[in-house]
């Protein structure tokens, strides 16, 4: 008997290094100078799924993302890792998805991996901070949900052992499998890359990427089946095109406004002892302070 | 069609409805009376005797009771189902959550539930219409779900269309708690446990709880010294921990400065920490991305001090400083004392 477990991550923009140049000019937001990372809380979860494989031998780890075909470079770092095999969602028709699409798709995804026993995701994407995917999935999948957990406290009687993070405190809770875990930032930090899984993983390819290469690698391909990364279209995963894309996201975009600020009356002063003396002065006067 | 607006009331560690819950209602009660709606709320836990009053003072119609000590503490599936069906049952059109952990596990199981759409940590909701020129079609009425993303960076208004009803989530301290002058007490509705939850529902076990009260609460100061990533270091944040001191202050924080363990999570001021409205807020190296200034750009006065004379924050402070936070602070402590004696 193995213990299989999904993880769910995604490659987003890295919203906490925005440049003057991250903004177009109509507005929207210019993603080609975003560089592309491991989502943070995603690695929290892989390391989750890590931790579980340290203390049994028969645990697999796959990663299941969805994005543009560039996605499997998280794959590839998941492998690296530690992670066993990695599927990719991709397909045009999946723009435009929020997070009730996504969640569908996911789902799908995850219905005709067929056989799991833990679904771990971050809990939230930093490009949307919504933390919704995870429990739409588990909705989906009509399996129970535990989110924001920070701790695998291990096996009882096969169920697994949670501690989660609320915000006045924590719980422990347990559940039969399947059961999805959403993963906080507090639980711990992902393990490097080992240099043995680099060599081994390196040219882990999808299909669209292995178009890209010449005839020697095929070959390597053939020997080393290990290396393919399975690719999943709308087609592949049956899906309902209506509830995919724009057409399958209750939710629409009205409007963006990049950041613009409300002019407000301000004084400028450099912070000399007179400056700040004056300052203080009129604060105390005016009881805003003391 | 009823088209009510519907409150999902959070019963606090304590036993009381959750002060983000009374935000929402109150909020919930303007909407419902713009639209010539009814506010319907449901409580669910584990002793409800005093819900009704409670409520009262916030404009509620009806509440909706699930009582069961069963219930008590959250969990997510009894929850979400008593929620989705009563949702379906009572026609509501706008449904809110707070943005706690609460709220955050439960509202999305309910959406997909129901294959509505959620918009998570809104910090203002509207009514408005929505034209859509291709097929000449005029929506009435509608929620705009207002909220910053993308780290902060832009600021989008969502609305959902077609698929109702519109749910949206709302952090604790973006909406006023305020009463409204009414006579009547609400209708509650008992609901019959039973027909809501199965034996199934309770598949996910509470093992331990360990519930430690809040002890950095930065939403009820009057004053805050606040720091962000231009600080530069746990030590120099040393330095408003001082000032906080001083001033009978509390030490906030950007999410950046969280993020590089300047300070706790506690503290961070922000879309995706608290909200405050002080009379004083000092922000100290914080640049003023919208993810932070929509967390306290309602403070009475508001004090930047940053060696950058052009960041973002300059636009929203009354005081910009220019300069660094070991050079300013000192001599704000220093002023302060020679003047406030």
């Amino acid at each position: 008997m193995s213990f299989k477990i999904i993880v769910l991550a995604k490659q987003v923009p890295d919203t906490r290094n925005v440049g003057k140049d991250a903004m177009k000019s109509d507005g929207t937001v210019n993603r080609a100078v975003l560089p592309a990372i491991f989502n943070p809380e995603d690695l929290n979860a892989l390391e989750f799924a890590l931790r579980i494989k340290d203390q049994r031998e028969d645990v697999e780890i796959t990663i299941l993302t969805m994005g543009p075909p560039r996605a499997a470079e998280i794959i590839r770092e998941s492998m690296y890792r530690g992670a066993d095999k990695g599927i990719l969602i991709t397909d045009r028709k999946f723009a435009g998805s929020d997070t009730l699409a996504t969640s569908y798709a996911i789902s799908l995804a995850i219905q005709k991996i067929k056989d799991y026993d833990l679904v771990l995701a971050g809990r939230q994407a930093i490009d949307g901070d919504t933390a919704q995917v995870g429990p739409q999935v588990a909705e989906k999948l009509n399996i129970p949900q535990i989110t924001y957990a920070e701790e695998f406290l291990g096996f009882n009687k096969g169920n697994i052992q949670i501690k989660r993070r609320l915000e006045q405190g924590v719980e422990v809770l347990e559940s039969a499998s399947p059961v999805l875990v959403t993963v906080h930032s507090s639980a711990y930090p992902c393990r490097v890359r080992n240099a043995m899984r680099v060599m081994k993983y390196k040219y882990a390819k999808t299909d669209i990427e292995l178009q890209e290469l010449n005839e020697d690698y095929i070959e390597l391909f053939e020997s080393r089946p290990y290396l393919k990364i399975q690719q999943w279209s709308v087609d592949d995963l049956k899906a309902d095109i209506s509830l995919l894309g724009l057409s399958g996201s209750p939710t629409k975009v009205k409007k963006i406004e990049s950041v613009v600020f409300t002019q407000k009356e301000s004084k400028t002063i450099q912070g000399s002892d007179a400056e700040i003396n004056k300052l203080m002065k009129s604060l105390i006067s005016s009881h805003v302070l003391g | 069609m009823k088209k009510n607006v519907f409150v999902y009331c959070e019963i606090s560690e304590e036993g009381h409805i959750a002060d983000v819950s009374l935000e929402l209602c109150s909020k919930g009660y303007k909407l419902a009376k713009e639209l010539k709606v009814k506010l319907v709320t449901v409580v669910i836990g584990a002793n409800l005797k005093n819900v009704q009053n409670e409520l009262a003072p916030y404009g509620v119609d009806f509440i909706y009771t699930a009582e069961d000590k069963n219930l008590f503490p959250y969990l997510n599936l009894p929850h979400s189902n008593i929620v989705s069906k009563l949702i379906k049952e009572t026609e509501a059109d706008i449904v809110l959550f707070g943005a706690t952990s609460i709220g955050r596990d439960l509202a999305p199981r309910v959406a997909s539930t129901l294959r509505c759409g959620l918009t998570a940590d809104c910090t203002s909701l509207e009514i408005g219409d929505h034209y859509v020129k291709k097929t000449d079609t005029t929506y009435k009425n509608l929620l705009y779900q207002i909220r910053p993303a993308f780290g902060g960076n832009i600021v989008a208004t969502i609305i959902n269309p077609d698929m109702h009803p519109q749910m949206a989530t709302v952090r604790e301290g973006v909406m006023k708690k305020e009463g409204v002058k009414s006579k009547k007490l609400p209708e509650v509705i008992s609901l019959d446990v039973k027909k809501y939850v199965d034996d199934i529902d309770f598949a996910v076990k509470i093992i331990e709880r360990h519930i430690e009260a809040k002890k950095i609460n930065i939403k009820a100061a009057q004053i805050i010294v606040s720091g962000g990533y231009g600080v530069g270091s746990k030590e120099n944040f040393d330095l408003l921990y001082e000032l906080a001191d001083v001033l009978g202050a509390e030490v906030g924080a950007s999410r950046a400065a969280v993020d590089s363990g300047f300070a706790e999570h506690e503290r961070q001021v922000g879309q995706t920490g608290v909200t405050v409205r002080p009379k004083l807020y000092i922000a100290c190296g914080i640049s003023g991305a919208v993810q932070h200034t929509a967390g306290m750009d309602q403070s009475a006065q508001i004090i930047s001090i940053n060696t950058d004379a052009e960041a973002p924050i300059k636009n929203i402070a009354d005081y910009n400083i220019v300069g660094s936070v070991e050079d300013i602070i000192p001599k704000m402590i220093k002023y302060y004392r020679q003047n406030s004696k």
